[in-house]
């Protein structure tokens, strides 16, 4: 959906998206990763599985929530990214406590 | 970070860092928390970073933040960044989350400036992949210099989305389409106002200049459209909407929208602080005298959290709760402060001569608010439907609290943000009680996430 | 002026079951509420159906409940989102195992068999998830929860389906009896009737004041909080030998987490405020039990204000002073479970005169020499 304006001087970091490795610019969101990167949700909901994606980016629709690092329910688009995150699109209400995916 | 301070400000936006700064510069003790990582909020978002193109392409307004970051950042407040406060309560005690840990501290003063969000318009299809809101995309140019990729339809009523517009197109972005839902009427009832908004012509002279240029560049603004739908399997694909009289249909893998901006209340409403609706904005004000005071002893409020009036206003009355906050803690004299409060009252009032012709014009239809469409998802964490809510009220659930308590809208992870403003238009549609005889969902902490451990771990540093 | 057989003050759990048992025999009901139905206690509760660990006074009362929560949608055509996993107190060493095995003894040498001991096997059959150190349980197969604002919905509606009237918004200044009957001056008019029921919850005090004959009430808030959805992982609700713990996961897979956490209260400004030493405390017993669920967050932490008897039963009773004023409050954080019964007794009080089930021990005189 999203593309980011060309800044080859910017220092990058390397993630992990649903398994896959990408390069991305350091100091974003993982929710501005997710929609430059090309998925086209980032969630299915715990009461009836509807695709959903980041929507108000600032922290307050709680809609972007993703698996970063093995924990569920993290808003993506209030996290920054790290060198070698882990992130995840979450499925329902994300993991049995004390399981990983 | 300390367990106590003279004053505490939490939010780094406009408000926040003109009261820390003029605060700090008259000798009080004051820290700043911010949940994000860097100084500006949501309107100055990324402004110390920002790379040149990005900043140019923003605009001069966006600019202006930098240099308040700046008198900030040289100021002697004490700045913690991806600081979350999940609690204020009466005896301003505050709960935070700082590196990983959480804690209460105390503050003799507290000023909550939590800022505005997008008011959030329910209609067919928002909750798909691809629809969001001009906020959004704004967030998303300042913080990650990201811009829509296959273009963009823009919806709605409200200044945001000419401003938007209006940096996509100068940074090569294809808008597909402009639809401006602002109804006809409303040009006729906001003229009263427009006398007075010509005593700050320079937001008017502005929007003609804005749509001038995108007119000038081939984007076209689609007048008085209603009925508007975001369609899609999984994900957005097209978005319909009734324009003179017929049908249309745009195919886009991205919508954004604006319905004009509310305070973000959630803090206020926790702390116990006494709100009012307001008719004129559409939202609940935490209730507050001219220097920010609340209802509750020592916590004031400014800028847009306390009522929209943009960003040069919210400075302005930073400013003066900041002189407020510094006189109580004895800090400046009665006189300093009058006599320093000066020049930030005037400019403040002449900033805010624009802003009953704009509420007037960008004021959106009941029908909007109180949606239609009984199908359509209202409460989003929840997937509540609009008709849900009206089989509430008629059997018998009269306000939105109760609405909530048996419906589920507003208990999910958002805690009613989404949808608190629809369900009382709902309700007051529906023959429950009117929008300002209502009280909002009650707001309770914590209102950013604190989980077990986080809560468990206060009591285990204890012993 | 407006006339009913039978005023009830308080439209909570209680309230409204009477006025649907009542209405149920034919006596027009009016309730009056000072706020709207189930604003206090009777909507902010933990929604546990509990017959375990109860006074041995209640347990009469509640086992005869529990049977009618077991066919709960035949009296207000809803199941009120009803669950009957069984409730569990679990031990934790060999002192909790013995508090527990007294307290089993105790209740059967009463002749009841609702209250079982389960050694170490059983109880990781029952709940796997649990951290591996605990030793055994008091169990109560067919105890539950359900959802309190729904259950009062439903009393409500089926109550106003056979006439009862609910007034909100509605509250008593003063009642004066009036030849036999009660004259009742509200924010709403005046209300005419027969019979009194004085079911005002955390106020009901400063009714039975008014009304002359007062008692010990105690208004308290006590605390609750929910957590974020997670998948399904506990059935059970949970409650601890020796430390404060209630402890369930709903229908919604929101984990719902309290046990005599008391609130700050402001009563005459109906203020709560969270208490967060008592969270701290609550979490670190929830991680005691369930180390697993340290990253879970916490969506919301609310407080209900409740009345509360200083010896944690509740008033259940025909005044001892007025004709055709009946008294039910007092439930001390445990009325949920007891209100379908609560609204028959009261019905067979005023219209038969009495009723079959033991309620001497909730007399409203008992206190009266301690006042």
């Amino acid at each position: 959906m999203f593309k980011q304006i060309n800044d080859s001087r910017a220092e990058t970091v390397t993630v992990q998206l649903n398994g896959n490795e990408v390069r991305v610019v350091a100091g974003t969101t993982v929710a501005a990763v997710a929609l430059t990167a090309g998925l086209s949700f980032t969630r299915t909901t715990p009461v009836s599985g509807a695709r959903r994606a980041p929507f108000c980016m600032m922290g307050v629709c709680y809609d972007c929530l993703m698996i970063i690092d093995g924990q569920s329910g993290q808003r993506a688009c209030m996290t920054y990214v790290k060198e070698g995150m882990r992130i995840e699109c979450q499925q329902g209400a994300g993991l049995i406590p004390g399981e990983s995916q | 970070m300390n367990n106590h301070y003279q004053m505490l400000v939490i939010g780094g936006g406009p408000a926040g860092l003109a009261a820390a700064t003029i605060a700090a510069n008259s000798g009080v003790s004051c820290a700043l928390l911010d949940e994000q990582p860097a100084p500006g909020g949501q309107i100055y978002r990324a402004v110390e970073q920002a790379p040149e193109l990005r900043a140019q392409l923003l605009g001069a307004d966006y600019q202006r933040g930098k240099s308040l970051v700046e008198n900030f950042r040289a100021s002697r407040a004490v700045y913690f960044p991806n600081t979350s406060v999940w609690s204020v309560n009466e005896q301003r005690e505050v709960g935070v989350n700082y590196q990983g840990d959480s804690r209460i501290i105390t503050a003799d003063h507290i000023l909550i400036a939590s800022g505005a969000m997008e008011r959030p318009v329910p209609f067919t299809g928002w909750t798909l992949p691809g629809v969001m809101y001009a906020g959004s995309g704004q967030i998303l140019f300042k913080s990650a210099g990201a811009i829509p990729e296959k273009g963009v339809v823009l919806a709605g009523s409200g200044p945001l989305l000419l401003l938007l517009a209006w940096q996509y197109m100068r940074a090569g972005v294809k808008i597909k389409a402009m639809l401006d839902m602002t109804p006809l009427g409303n040009r006729i009832m906001a003229l009263p106002e427009l006398p007075r908004a010509l005593l700050a012509y320079q937001y008017l002279t502005k929007g003609m200049t804005l749509q001038r240029e995108l007119k000038q560049a081939g984007v076209e603004i689609k007048n008085l459209v209603s009925d508007l739908r975001a369609e899609g399997d999984g994900q957005l694909e097209r978005v319909c909407y009734r324009h003179r009289g017929r049908e249309h249909t745009i195919e886009t893998d991205l919508l954004m929208t604006h319905f004009g901006v509310i305070p973000h209340v959630w803090l206020t409403q926790a702390a116990g602080c006494r709100h009012l609706w307001n008719e004129s904005q559409q939202c609940w004000h935490p209730q507050h005298d001219e220097w920010g005071a609340t209802s509750i002893e020592g916590i004031f409020v400014a800028g847009d959290g306390a009522g929209i009036f943009g960003a040069k206003s919210a400075e302005y009355a930073g400013y003066l709760a900041g002189l407020q906050m510094s006189y109580a803690a004895g800090a400046v004299t009665r006189g300093e402060r009058n006599q320093q409060a000066i020049v930030y009252r005037k400019a403040m009032k002449r900033d805010r001569h624009i802003r009953p012709f704009l509420e007037s014009y960008f004021h959106i239809p009941r029908e909007i608010l109180a949606v239609q469409n009984n199908d359509t998802v209202v409460c989003r964490c929840e997937e509540i439907t609009a008709g849900q809510i009206r089989e509430a009220v008629a059997n018998g659930h009269q306000d939105s609290n109760q609405v909530k308590y048996f419906t589920r809208c507003g208990m999910g992870p958002c805690q009613g943000r989404q949808c608190a403003q629809a369900v009382a238009h709902i309700v007051a549609d529906a023959g429950g009680k009117s929008v300002s005889g209502q009280s909002c969902f009650r707001g309770r902490p914590p209102v950013t996430p604190l989980n077990l451990e986080q809560l468990a771990q206060m009591k285990r540093r204890q012993r | 002026m407006m006339e009913a057989d039978v005023l009830i003050i308080g439209a909570g759990l209680m309230g409204a079951s009477a006025a649907l048992h009542l209405s149920m025999r034919g006596y027009r009901c009016v309730v009056i509420d000072k706020a709207s139905p189930g604003r206090h206690a009777s909507g902010a509760n933990a929604g546990g159906l509990r017959q375990l660990n109860r006074d041995p006074a209640e347990i009469p009362l509640a086992m005869e409940s529990a049977r009618m929560w077991h066919q709960i949608r035949d009296l207000v055509d809803s199941d009120c989102d009803a669950r009957f996993p069984g409730q569990l107190r679990i031990a934790e060493n060999a002192a909790d195992m013995d508090k527990l095995e007294q307290r089993a003894a105790l209740v059967r040498s009463l002749g009841y068999q609702h209250e079982e001991i389960i050694g170490k096997k059983e109880l990781y059959q029952m709940v796997p998830a649990l951290a591996p150190h605990c030793v055994g349980a008091l169990v109560c197969r067919q105890d539950g929860f359900a959802r309190p604002y729904h259950t009062l919905t439903a009393f409500r509606l089926k109550a106003e389906s056979l006439g009862a009237r609910f007034y909100a918004d509605t509250e008593a200044y003063q009642m004066v009896q009036d030849g036999e009957g009660w004259q009742v001056r509200t924010s709403s008019g005046t209300f005419n009737s027969t019979f009194l029921i004085n079911c005002a919850g955390a106020w009901a005090g400063k009714m039975a004041a008014m009304l002359g004959e007062p008692v010990p009430l105690q208004p308290k808030a006590l605390m609750l909080m929910v957590t974020e959805r997670l998948p399904h992982f506990v059935d059970p609700v949970m409650g601890a030998a020796s430390r404060k713990l209630s402890f369930k996961q709903m229908q919604n897979g929101t984990l719902i987490i309290g046990g005599a956490l008391v609130a700050k209260l402001d009563f005459e400004r109906e203020k709560t405020d969270i208490n967060w030493e008592q969270l701290m405390e609550s979490a670190d017993t929830v991680l005691h039990f369930f180390p697993q669920l340290k990253n879970v967050r916490i969506v919301r932490a609310w407080a209900g204000i409740e009345g509360f008897m200083p010896d944690n039963i509740p008033v259940i009773s025909a005044s001892g002073m007025n004709k055709n004023l009946y008294h039910a409050f007092g439930f001390s954080a445990h009325g949920f479970q007891l209100s379908p019964v609560i609204g028959r007794i009261l019905s067979e009080l005023i219209i038969d005169g009495r009723t079959p089930l033991p309620i001497e021990p909730f007399r409203i005189d008992r206190f009266n020499s301690a006042i």
